[in-house]
C-alpha cells in the first residue's frame, strides 16, 4: 500500500513534472525565474496550494459534482449530474482558496507573506494548480492518491522553477546574439531541461 | 478603409507588434502542449480566440460594476463560463479532438491571454475596442499556434493537416522523420527560434537589460573573481 503511494509520488515528481512534461504553469515559470530566491518563494507557495487544492477538489467531486453524488443529500438527488460545473466548482475552490491563504498567512506568518507575497494571487492562475485538479478528475484518484499527487506535483514544479531559474542567474554572463537574449533563451534553455526530465520517462515503477 | 486608425492599430498590433506569445509572453502553456498536429492546435486556436472575444466583451460590459477587491474572481467566473460553454460545444460536436485536447481544454480557463487581456483591456475599454483586441489577440496566438504546428507536423510526420506530404522511410519513401519534433521539448526550440528570428526582423523588441555585458574577455581578470567582477559590473 505505501509502495503505491510512494511510486505516485515518484511519478508525479519526476516522471510527469507538471512543468518540463505537461507545460503547465509556463508564465509564472518564465516569468518569475530570473533570481533562484523569487523561485524558490513561488515554488513553495504552488505546492501548498497545490497540496490543498487538489484533495478539497477530490471530496467536492465525490460529494456534490460526479453523476449521481448528491445521492447522500436525499435519494431523488441521485439522478442529478453536476460534472459539467466542475470547471467553474475548481477554479472558484482555487481562487478563493488563494485568497484564504493569503490572509491566513498574512495574519499568522508575516515573515512568511513578506517573502511570498507577490506570488500568491498570481497562483489562482497558475494552470499548473487547475492542471493538477483535472488530471486528478481525468485519473479517478481517491483522497489519500489526489493528497499525494498534489503535493508530489508541487514538489516537481518547485524543482523545474529552481532549476531554471538556477540556469538563467548563470547565463547572464553569457553572450548570445543580441535578439536571442531574455525570452527567446529561456525558450531553449527549457526545452534542454525538459529533454532532460525525459530520461525519466522509461522507469517503471 | 472602413476602420479608423485606432481600431486598425488595436486590431492589426496584436498579429505581429504585441504578439501575446512572442512579446507579451501570455499563453504559452497551451502553445507548447497541444501543437503536434495542425487539426487540434486549429480547434486550440478557435477555442481560444472564441472564448477570447466573448469574454473580453462581456467583462467589458459590466467593467463599471466589478469592484476592484473581487475583480480576479468576477473575470475568472466569467471565462470558465465560456470555457465550459465552449468545452459542451466540441464534446458534442467533435468528441476525438475533444479527447486528443484532454485537460488542455479546461486549461483555457487559466490561459494567462484571456486573464492578462481582461485586466490589462477589457477593464479600461468600451466593448466594441475589446472586441477588436481580442480579435486581434486571438489572432496573433493562432498564427504562433499554427506556425509551430505545422513545422512539426511536417518535419515530425512527414504530414500537413493529416495528409502524407513528405513519404517515410518506412512506407518505402525517402523521408527519415524527425523524432525530436513529435517530443514536447521541440515546442520549446522551435518558439524561442521564431522569438529569435522575429526580434532579428523587429530591433524594438529586444531585451536589453536581461545580460550583462562583459566588455573586456574574461580572463585577464582570475577566474575565481570573474563572477564576482560581472556581478559588480551589473549592480
Amino acid at each position: 500500500m505505501l509502495q503505491h503511494y510512494l511510486s505516485l509520488f515518484v511519478k508525479s515528481v519526476f516522471v510527469e513534472n507538471m512543468a518540463l512534461s505537461f507545460f503547465l504553469g509556463m508564465c509564472s515559470l518564465l516569468a518569475v525565474s530570473k533570481k533562484v530566491s523569487n523561485a524558490v518563494g513561488l515554488g513553495i507557495a504552488v505546492t501548498f496550494v497545490l497540496g490543498i487544492t487538489v484533495p478539497l477538489n477530490n471530496v467536492l467531486l465525490h460529494t456534490v459534482l460526479r453523476d449521481g453524488a448528491l445521492a447522500w443529500l436525499h435519494p431523488a438527488l441521485a439522478t442529478v449530474d453536476l460534472s459539467f460545473l466542475v470547471f467553474l466548482s475548481f477554479i472558484g475552490t482555487i481562487a478563493a482558496l488563494t485568497q484564504i491563504v493569503e490572509m491566513a498567512v498574512e495574519r499568522f506568518a508575516p515573515a512568511l507573506y513578506g517573502a511570498l507575497g507577490v506570488f500568491l494571487p498570481l497562483i489562482a492562475v497558475n494552470c499548473a494548480i487547475l492542471g493538477g485538479s483535472l488530471f486528478m478528475d481525468q485519473r479517478d484518484y481517491n483522497l489519500a492518491e489526489s493528497t499525494v499527487y498534489g503535493v508530489g506535483s508541487g514538489i516537481g514544479w518547485l524543482l523545474a522553477i529552481v532549476a531554471l531559474a538556477a540556469v538563467r542567474e548563470k547565463l547572464r554572463y553569457s553572450n548570445p546574439p543580441v535578439a536571442l537574449r531574455g525570452l527567446g533563451l529561456t525558450f531553449m534553455v527549457t526545452g534542454l531541461l525538459a529533454i532532460c526530465f525525459m530520461a525519466f520517462a522509461g522507469i517503471q515503477l | 478603409m472602413m476602420f479608423d486608425k485606432k481600431t486598425r492599430a488595436t486590431l492589426l498590433d496584436p498579429l505581429i507588434d504585441e504578439n501575446p506569445i512572442g512579446r507579451q509572453v501570455l499563453g504559452i502553456c497551451s502553445a507548447l502542449a497541444v501543437t503536434t498536429m495542425l487539426s487540434t492546435s486549429m480547434v486550440m486556436a478557435l477555442a481560444v480566440t472564441g472564448v477570447l472575444i466573448a469574454s473580453n466583451v462581456s467583462i467589458s460590459l459590466i467593467r463599471n460594476w466589478i469592484p476592484s477587491s473581487i475583480r480576479i474572481i468576477v473575470q475568472l467566473t466569467i471565462i470558465s463560463s465560456m470555457v465550459i460553454v465552449t468545452d459542451q460545444l466540441l464534446k458534442a460536436y467533435s468528441y476525438t479532438v475533444s479527447k486528443q485536447l484532454s485537460v488542455f481544454v479546461g486549461l483555457i480557463i487559466t490561459n494567462c491571454i484571456l486573464m492578462g487581456r481582461a485586466e490589462a483591456f477589457a477593464m479600461q475599454n468600451g466593448p466594441k475596442a475589446s472586441f477588436f483586441d481580442a480579435v486581434g489577440n486571438g489572432g496573433g496566438y493562432s498564427i504562433v499556434l499554427l506556425l509551430v504546428a505545422a513545422i512539426r507536423e511536417l518535419l515530425g510526420s512527414g504530414r500537413f493537416f493529416g495528409m502524407k506530404v513528405l513519404p517515410l522511410v518506412t512506407d518505402g519513401g525517402w523521408y527519415q522523420p524527425n523524432g525530436l519534433m513529435v517530443l514536447s521539448p521541440a515546442a520549446f526550440f522551435l518558439i524561442g527560434g521564431l522569438i529569435w528570428a522575429l526580434r532579428t526582423w523587429k530591433p524594438a523588441q529586444r531585451e536589453h537589460e536581461a545580460t550583462v555585458h562583459i566588455e573586456s574577455p574574461a580572463h585577464d581578470v582570475p577566474a575565481a573573481n570573474a563572477d564576482d567582477a560581472a556581478r559588480k559590473r551589473a549592480a
